[in-house]
C-alpha cells in the first residue's frame, strides 16, 4: 500500500473541503505549510460533494477544486458527486 | 412509460460529448499525412479511445475556473503594488531568487506554452489534444502573471530588466534552455514524457512547492500567489504526464523500452536542471523552507517511490539515474552554490557567504557533508572578502556537453574529486559531468553534438557586441561579454554585501518600518 496524498491553498473557501476530508477518511493526517494545507491518506482518499454542503450548507461544484488546487497523487477518478485518489486500477 | 427527464448530463457524459465527440477522422487527406509526428517515434497506439482524462474537464469550465483565478491573482498583484509589499520580504538576498525565477524558469513556461500547443497539433488523439491544448493555454498563462507579478520588483531592483535577452545569452540560463529545446525538438510523446511525466509529475514538486512556500515564508505574498495560482494548474498537468505515460504503456508491449529510455534520460536531465532550485532552497532564501535533501526525500524518495511501485506492473523500473542522484543530495547544493560565489561577476545575481547561523543550519541539515567539505571552504572566502581579495573567478569554466552546467560536480563515492567523463564523436571529443550525461549524449550524439554551449562561444568570439574587435589591443573579454548579455556591471552583479539593492532595500525599509 501506497500513500496517495491532496495539496489544497489554505484559505476560507477550502476549509470545509479539508474539513470533510478529514471526516471522510479516518486514518488521514493534515499537515501544514506556509500557505498550504497537505492532506496524505493511506492508499485511497476521497472527496465526497454532500460532505463539503453538509459543511458549508451551500451547493458545491467539485470541479471548483481546480481553484484552490496545489498538488495530489495516485490515480483520479472523478465524478459529480465525489473525486477519488487511489494506486488501485 | 418512463417519463423520467434527466436534467443534466453527468460529468463522464458531458466530457465524452464535448471533447471526445468534436473530434472526426479526415477524409480528404489520410490521417497519416495529417498527423505524420505521432507515429514516427516508434510507439505503437491501437486504440485512442482508451485515452483518459481523468479529470474529464470541458473547455466550458476550463475558461469559468481560470477566470476565477486571474481574477484573484490580480487583485493581490495590485494590493501588492500599492502598499509597497516589496518591503516586506525578509531581507534583499530573497530578491536574488527572484531573479533567478525570472531569467531561468519564467522563459520555460513560454517554451511550454508552445510545445504543447505543437503537440496539441500533432497527436491523432482527441483525449489527449484538449488536454494539451489547455495546457498551452495554461503556460502562457504562468508566462504572463509571472511577468507581470515580477514587474513590480522590477522597478524597484537590479536584474530582472532584460531577462528574455539573456535567456539567450548568459551561461547559466543555457542550462534551461537548453533542457526545454531539448525537449521541443523531440517528438510529441517524447516530449509529453520529458515535460509532463518527468518534469511536471516526478520533479515540479520540487520546484513550485518549495519555491512558493519559500516565498511565503520570506514574506512575498506576490509569488505565493503567482506560484499557488499556476500550481493549481500544475495538479492537471501531472495527471496528463501520468496518463500519458499509462496509456503508451498499455496499448502496446513495444512501447515499454522506448518509454523506459525516455524517463532514465528525463529524469537525468530534470534532476540537473533542478540542482538551481536546491541551491536556492538551501542558500539563498533568508527563511528556509526546507533543504533540499529533504525535499528530496520526500517529494522523489516517497512519492516517486510509490509511482514506481504501481508502474513496474509493466515492467517498468525507476530511473536509472535516481540511486545516484539519492546519494548526491548531500552534496549538489554546496557545490553549485560555491560555484555561482566563483562566478559573481559574471551573473546578474547577488551571491554572499551564508551568515553564522545559516551556517549552522546547514551543518544540520547535512550533518554528513556540510562541515566536513564545504564549510571551510565557505568560512575561507569569508576571511579572504574581509581583507579585501573578494574572490571572483576570471577564468571560464568547462562546461558538460549534455547538461551545460560547470563541471563542478563529484565523482560518485568522492566529494573530494571532480568528476570528468568524455566520448569521441566523428573526430571531436566531448566532455560530460557525469555517467547519466554521458549516456545521454552516447544515445543521440547526432542531437548533442550541435550543443550551443556559452564557454565554447565565447572563446569563438560570437558573445560580444556587434562591432567588438577583439584583436585590438588591451582588448578585455569579460566586460564585452557582459555588454553582449545586457549586464550593467556593478549593479547587477558582484557580491550582495557591495549591492545596490542592498543599500536601497536597507534605505527604504527604515522609515517604512519607523516613525521618520
Amino acid at each position: 500500500m501506497s500513500n496517495v496524498f491532496i495539496a489544497l491553498q489554505n484559505n476560507e473557501e477550502t476549509r470545509p473541503i479539508i474539513e470533510a476530508i478529514l471526516a471522510d477518511n479516518p486514518g488521514s493526517a493534515r499537515s501544514d505549510a506556509p500557505g498550504m494545507v497537505r492532506v496524505d491518506a493511506a492508499d485511497r482518499l476521497v472527496i465526497r460533494r454532500e460532505t463539503i454542503e453538509a459543511q458549508t450548507g451551500q451547493p458545491f461544484d467539485l470541479q471548483y477544486l481546480h481553484v484552490n488546487l496545489i498538488s495530489l497523487t495516485g490515480y483520479i477518478d472523478e465524478d459529480d458527486d465525489q473525486l477519488t485518489l487511489s494506486w488501485s486500477h | 412509460m418512463d417519463m423520467q427527464v434527466k436534467k443534466k448530463l453527468g460529468l463522464k457524459d458531458r466530457y465524452a460529448l464535448m471533447t471526445r465527440d468534436l473530434g472526426w477522422d479526415t477524409t480528404y487527406q489520410p490521417m497519416e499525412k495529417v498527423f505524420p509526428y505521432d507515429r514516427y517515434e516508434g510507439i505503437k497506439i491501437h486504440d485512442w479511445d482508451k485515452w483518459e482524462d481523468p479529470f474529464r474537464l470541458t473547455m466550458d469550465a476550463y475558461w469559468k475556473y481560470q477566470g476565477e483565478k486571474e481574477k484573484k491573482l490580480y487583485a493581490v498583484m495590485e494590493a501588492f503594488a500599492q502598499n509597497n509589499g516589496h518591503l516586506g520580504v525578509t531581507d534583499a538576498r530573497y530578491l536574488n531568487a527572484i531573479k533567478l525565477f525570472i531569467q531561468g524558469v519564467s522563459p520555460l513556461e513560454y517554451y511550454a506554452h508552445r510545445g504543447f500547443a505543437h503537440a496539441g497539433r500533432h497527436f491523432s488523439g482527441v483525449g489527449a489534444r484538449v488536454a494539451c491544448q489547455m495546457q498551452s493555454i495554461d503556460e502562457l498563462r504562468h508566462f504572463q502573471t509571472q511577468v507581470h507579478t515580477i514587474s513590480n520588483y522590477n522597478k524597484h531592483y537590479n536584474g530582472m530588466h532584460s531577462f528574455r535577452h539573456m535567456f539567450d545569452r548568459v551561461w547559466y540560463l543555457s542550462v534551461p534552455k537548453s533542457f526545454f529545446e531539448d525537449a521541443l525538438s523531440a517528438g510529441p510523446f517524447e516530449f509529453l514524457t520529458s515535460v509532463s511525466f518527468s518534469f511536471e509529475y516526478v520533479l515540479t514538486n520540487l520546484l513550485f512547492v518549495p519555491f512558493m512556500s519559500g516565498a511565503a515564508y520570506n514574506g512575498d505574498m506576490a509569488t505565493v500567489t503567482f506560484g499557488f495560482s499556476a500550481q493549481s494548474d500544475e495538479s492537471r498537468h501531472m495527471t496528463l504526464g501520468l496518463e500519458c505515460i499509462k496509456f503508451m504503456l498499455e496499448q502496446d508491449p513495444d512501447n515499454v523500452p522506448i518509454v523506459q529510455a525516455w524517463m532514465d534520460k528525463w529524469f537525468w536531465r530534470g534532476y540537473r536542471l533542478l540542482t538551481l532550485v536546491g541551491m536556492m532552497m538551501d542558500y539563498m532564501l533568508p527563511k528556509r523552507v526546507m533543504s533540499w535533501a529533504e525535499a528530496w526525500e520526500i517529494y522523489v524518495e516517497q512519492n516517486g517511490g510509490a509511482l514506481f511501485k504501481d508502474l513496474a506492473r509493466y515492467g517498468i523500473r525507476p530511473p536509472k539515474g535516481l540511486a545516484q542522484a539519492t546519494a548526491d543530495k548531500h552534496h549538489i547544493t554546496h557545490q553549485a552554490w560555491g560555484t555561482f560565489y566563483n562566478y559573481a561577476a559574471a551573473a546578474p545575481f547577488h551571491t554572499w557567504i551564508p551568515e553564522k547561523d545559516e551556517m549552522e543550519w546547514l551543518s544540520a541539515k547535512y550533518p554528513d557533508t556540510f562541515d566536513k567539505h564545504y564549510r571551510p571552504r565557505l568560512e575561507h572566502w569569508r576571511e579572504q572578502d574581509a581583507a579585501g581579495n573578494r574572490f571572483y573567478n576570471k577564468t571560464l569554466p568547462m562546461l558538460c556537453n549534455t547538461c551545460q552546467i560547470p563541471m563542478l560536480f563529484t565523482e560518485p563515492g568522492d566529494p573530494t574529486k571532480i568528476c570528468y567523463r568524455e566520448s569521441d564523436y566523428l573526430g571531436d571529443k566531448f566532455h560530460f559531468c557525469s555517467d547519466g550525461c554521458k549516456e545521454i549524449f552516447d544515445h543521440e550524439p547526432a542531437k548533442y553534438a550541435q550543443s550551443w554551449l556559452p564557454v565554447h562561444q565565447i572563446y569563438q568570439g560570437n558573445c560580444f557586441p556587434e562591432g567588438t574587435d577583439p584583436t585590438k589591443e588591451g582588448f578585455e573579454p569579460l566586460p564585452a561579454v557582459l555588454d553582449y548579455y545586457g549586464m550593467n556591471f556593478g549593479r547587477d552583479n558582484l557580491d550582495f554585501n557591495v549591492s545596490e539593492d542592498k543599500r536601497n532595500f536597507e534605505q527604504w525599509r527604515g522609515p517604512s518600518s519607523s516613525n521618520t
